[in-house]
């Protein structure tokens, strides 16, 4: 899925706005939500999941190509954690292929 | 931000009333998790993509009171940051501190919750 087919999904579904106007909201959503991480702020959208952000002290590692030791540096990351409503809703029908659509 | 203030914000800034901004913010998240439950991947430019990764089943322990667990196989959704927003939010840990959640690591329900990496 694209955000050209969220967009379409908008238009068809919700009604009263035009294809631009569908597109342009779409992108004040996704902007809104950058912006809201970007000040440090969480989100959470229940029932689909939490948008979640973590200080990470600096620790050593190593580049990955050469072996060689180097340090990692302190940084803020974002990780998502999927609802229990959606992760159950996923998980539903018994035990899926461990196999299907690996990455 | 929560859902509820997402829609209060869609509403106020994009001059929506607060039934119309509840219509798109459901039909925008709804229409992702419908992508999700069909297996398929989304992909958000300057935002990040999801996709839903198999884990195979594995015996594992109950953190709290170390009793082996066999966790069977599922399937969730794997975020990846993109790379814009990626370094927005590294960026920002100079300047903000983190807020928005009374659970400092929001791990109460994800005891199976594989760490994310980086």
């Amino acid at each position: 899925m694209t955000k050209a087919e969220i967009v379409q999904a908008l238009y068809s579904q919700v009604g009263g706005f035009s294809k631009k106007e569908s597109a342009d909201i779409v992108d004040r959503v996704f902007e809104m939500m950058k912006e809201t991480l970007a000040r440090g702020e969480k989100i959470k959208i229940s029932g689909f999941g939490n948008f979640v952000l973590r200080d990470k002290n600096s620790r050593p590692g190593r580049n990955p190509q050469t072996g060689d030791p180097i340090t990692i540096s302190e940084r803020r990351i974002l990780t998502f954690k999927t609802s229990d409503k959606l992760r159950k809703a996923l998980n539903k029908d018994g035990a899926p292929a461990p196999t299907a659509n690996k990455p | 931000m929560t859902k509820s203030e997402l829609i209060d914000a869609m509403a106020e800034k994009n001059a929506l009333t607060k039934a119309r901004a509840e219509l798109v913010v459901n039909c925008i998240f709804d229409s992702m998790a419908e992508a999700l439950l069909k297996g398929e991947g989304i992909e958000i430019r300057g935002f990040g993509s999801f996709t839903v990764r198999p884990y195979k089943p594995y015996s594992g322990r109950n953190p709290r009171t170390g009793a082996p667990v066999e966790v069977p196989p599922k399937r969730l959704p794997f975020f990846r940051v993109g790379k814009e927003l990626k370094e927005l939010v590294n960026a920002s840990r100079a300047q903000f501190a983190i807020t928005g959640g009374d659970d400092p690591d929001d791990d109460e329900d994800d005891e199976d919750d594989a760490e994310a990496g980086e």
